[in-house]
Parts: C-alpha cells; sequence; structure tokens
C-alpha cells in the first residue's frame, strides 16, 4: 500500500475530477428527465417513443459513444465536455423511465381531488403531482447517480483524466494497488453520493418512509 | 451523416467476415461471454433470489450487495482481476467481472417477483394443504417469473453492453474494432463496431421481452380482469 501513501495527492486530484464529470452529468440528466418523463407520461401516444429511444440510447456501449459524439458534434474527445454529454445522455436513458413511472404511481383520485379544490395544472404538477412521484423520482436518481460515477471511468479510454487514469496506469505499470485504490476510490464516492441523496429525500421527502419499500426495485444499472 | 456510410461500407465489406478477427467470430464471441457470465450469475442469484423471496429474509442484504456492486467500476474490476489472476486467466478474469455485474438485477428480480405475489394468493395455497415445497414450485415459481424474466433481461443487457471493454484487454469481442478503431484514428470501424453491438443489444432486448410475456401463466392471463394491477416492464 505504500503506492497509496505514496500518491494521495495524485488520487484526490482525480477524485476532484471524477467528482465534478459526474456530478455535472447527474444534474444535468435530471433536469432534461423531468419535461421528458412528463411528456411521456403525460401524452399516450409520445409515450411508447420516448420510452423506446431513451431505451435505445442505453444499448450504445459507452466507449463507441464517447468516440461518435465529438465526431457527430465536432469537439475533440478528450474533452471532459465530451464525457459529460455521453454520461448525460445515459443518466436521461435511465431517469425518464424513473420520471414516468414516478407520474404512474401516484394515485388518480389524489389528482382528482386535487383539481377537485381548485389545483391548475402548473400548481397541480409541482404541488401534488411531483412530490407524490419524488420517492419513484428518487430511487432512479440513485441509481443513475451510483452507475454515472462509476461508468465515468470509461473515460480515460478516449483520454479523459478521472479516477480511470489509475486503471490504465496501474495495468500497465502492473501495481495492483493503484487499481484497487481506483475502484475503492470510485465505490466510495459513489456511496457517499448515495447516501446524500437519500438523505436528502429523507428531509425533503417524510411522506415516502411509510411506503412499503417493495416499489423500489433495482432497475437497470450501467452500460458500459 | 458520410461517417454512417462509410461505416455501413466497412461492415458490409467481405473483407471484415473472413479470417480470425471475422466480425461473426467476434460476435460469437460476445454472445459466448455473455451467456457464460449471465448462467453463472443465474445458478448463483436465481436460488438465493427465490430464498429470499420464499422466507422474506436476508432483503436487506440482497438491496445492499446490490447498491455495493453497482458503485463498483466493471471497467476498473477487470483490470484488478486481470492482474491479480496472471495473463493467462484473462478469460476467467472477464467472466468474474461479468458474473458480478450480472447478479444484482437477477436477484432482484428472482425476489422481487415472489414479492410481488398477492400474500392470499400464496396463504390460500398453504390452506388447501400444499406442502412448502408445493407452495414454491407450483404457485411461487410460475408466478414469480415474469419478473425473473425482467432481471434477466437488464443482466443480459448490462453484460453484452460491458463485454465491449474485453477488448481492452485482448479479449476480443466486438469491443475489438471499437478499441482497435480508436488507435488507428479509423472511426468508422469505431462506429461500426458500435453499430454492431448495439444491434445485437437490441436483438437480445426484443427476445427477452418476448419470453417476459410468454412466461405469464394462463391463470393469471384468464383472471387478468381479477388480479391487481402490476407494472411490468415495457
Amino acid at each position: 500500500m505504500d503506492w497509496v501513501s505514496d500518491n494521495l495527492d495524485l488520487i484526490g486530484s482525480l477524485t476532484l475530477d471524477h467528482l465534478r464529470q459526474s456530478v455535472i452529468a447527474i444534474v444535468a440528466g435530471f433536469l432534461l428527465s423531468l419535461p421528458l418523463g412528463w411528456v411521456a407520461w403525460r401524452y399516450r401516444l409520445l409515450r411508447g417513443w420516448v420510452i423506446t429511444v431513451t431505451g435505445l440510447l442505453y444499448t450504445i456501449p459507452s466507449l463507441a459513444l464517447l468516440m461518435i459524439l465529438p465526431v457527430v458534434a465536432g469537439y475533440p474527445a478528450t474533452s471532459e465536455t465530451n464525457l459529460v454529454i455521453a454520461l448525460t445522455i445515459y443518466a436521461v436513458a435511465i431517469m425518464v423511465r424513473a420520471v414516468t413511472d414516478g407520474l404512474d404511481s401516484v394515485d388518480p383520485a389524489v389528482r382528482r381531488a386535487a383539481t377537485a379544490v381548485g389545483y391548475g395544472d402548473a400548481r397541480r404538477f409541482w404541488a401534488v403531482d411531483l412530490p407524490l412521484a419524488g420517492p419513484v423520482i428518487l430511487a432512479g436518481l440513485r441509481v443513475t447517480a451510483v452507475s454515472t460515477i462509476s461508468l465515468a471511468t470509461v473515460g480515460i479510454l478516449v483520454g479523459v483524466t478521472n479516477l480511470g487514469y489509475l486503471f490504465t496506469n496501474g495495468l500497465q505499470r502492473r501495481i495492483i494497488p493503484e487499481v484497487l485504490a481506483g475502484i475503492v476510490a470510485v465505490a466510495l464516492i459513489a456511496l457517499l453520493v448515495d447516501l446524500l441523496l437519500m438523505l436528502a429525500g429523507r428531509s425533503l421527502m417524510p411522506w415516502a418512509r411509510s411506503k412499503t419499500p417493495a416499489r423500489r426495485r433495482a432497475s437497470a444499472g450501467a452500460a458500459a | 451523416m458520410n461517417l454512417l456510410s462509410e461505416a455501413f461500407a466497412w461492415l458490409t465489406d467481405p473483407e471484415q467476415w473472413t479470417g480470425p478477427n471475422a466480425l461473426q467470430h467476434l460476435l460469437f464471441q460476445q454472445l459466448y461471454f455473455t451467456a457464460i457470465a449471465v448462467g453463472i450469475a443465474a445458478v448463483i442469484a436465481v436460488p438465493l433470489g427465490w430464498a429470499i423471496g420464499h422466507t422474506g429474509k436476508g432483503r436487506e442484504v440482497a438491496v445492499a450487495f446490490a447498491g455495493a456492486a453497482r458503485a463498483v467500476p466493471s471497467f476498473g474490476l477487470l483490470v484488478l482481476l486481470v492482474l491479480l489472476f496472471g495473463v493467462l486467466h484473462k478469460p476467467e478474469a472477464a467472466v468474474v467481472t461479468f458474473v458480478i455485474l450480472a447478479i444484482p438485477p437477477l436477484l432482484a428480480g428472482a425476489y422481487s417477483g415472489f414479492e410481488a405475489i398477492d400474500r392470499r394468493t400464496v396463504d390460500a395455497a398453504r390452506a388447501v394443504g400444499m406442502t412448502e415445497a408445493q407452495v414454491l414450485w407450483r404457485v411461487e415459481v410460475p408466478l414469480g417469473l415474469p419478473l425473473l424474466v425482467g432481471g434477466l433481461r437488464s443482466a443480459v443487457l448490462q453484460v453484452v453492453a460491458t463485454v465491449t471493454i474485453a477488448a481492452y484487454v485482448n479479449l476480443g469481442g466486438l469491443g475489438l474494432p471499437i478499441i482497435t478503431g480508436l488507435s488507428l484514428r479509423r472511426y468508422e470501424v469505431v462506429l461500426g463496431g458500435a453499430v454492431l453491438v448495439a444491434v445485437l443489444a437490441l436483438v437480445l432486448d426484443a427476445l427477452l421481452a418476448l419470453a417476459q410475456r410468454a412466461a405469464v401463466p394462463h391463470g393469471v392471463l384468464a383472471a387478468q380482469g381479477h388480479a391487481p394491477r402490476r407494472r411490468t416492464e415495457s
């Protein structure tokens, strides 16, 4: 483990890079999924299309997406933007489904009651639909966050530096502690972000705790 | 897009379909790794998931394990296992990596399939005198099958996409044209390989979607009007 103690600075700065890239993608994916998921839920005709197209994005191997995006969009493959956009696409692929499922899980009787007491469409969405869909959306967001952080490591294969650097460098130099340190660092920040999201959910949505745990099913993880 | 037609030209060039690295060999390798890994994962995860679903014990452990497994980067795990197992045992290292990737969705599919069954159905089965083994094999397993196949579907999809990175440690598969095209800056080759993997994943997904539909027992279909609305994977 000498390698780790000698290279704490490197691990620290790579972790910061990694967090920055992942967090931007998670937030962007979440913000894009809300309107997309809502459209898919609200307009039945579009639903099949939105779910199928976002599902298709998910099947593109990350390595391929990371090389094709720059060619299509005209930015360098080695730029952080490239990785962040690719990760955002995967985040959207998971999150749209979660938002649609979440809105589905809202009891229609509650929705009608809100309309009956005078809520307009927009106010009802923010005050009733979205908070009640919250627990399912949060479950999707947690899956998205963890898989985004672990998937980001593939960025090193196209030259975007983050904790994945410890894998390629460790393989070339055959330093097992280096690779292990990378895995542990990635898993730790993923679980930390997951924990923060769970705590945020508990304080923002106290009603979610009385719900049956059976709702949360482990949905699809990352496609590398 | 010019690149797309170049990729298509590359894919349809007979040269790509002959020789040691012919595309059908790579396709076979990709499927072979996927099948072995998902098969081993199923042998481990399905009985375990059924035990969790039947007894209702150990669910928290399974959820925690699935969360932890998702946090481990497959690429890093593959590199670590290749270094630990040694160069001669690269295929084993790859299979272990993919097995670990495939276990959580299969486990979740197995126990959530049991959990989705109306408790009254299970109680009724006991009430008419079925033994525990009969309850398990004749009630819980058939009724839980659609969600189990759903878990199988996400496991296959994740593994078949991830096998692509096996090419980075020289194990072939459809990642090979992507990795070599990448280093040669021949993007039409990268795109061609990517399209093949995506098509393969789509075909497998469509087949498993059909299997999922076929897995719904006839009795459930007949009683659909009474059955509680269950959310199924599309």
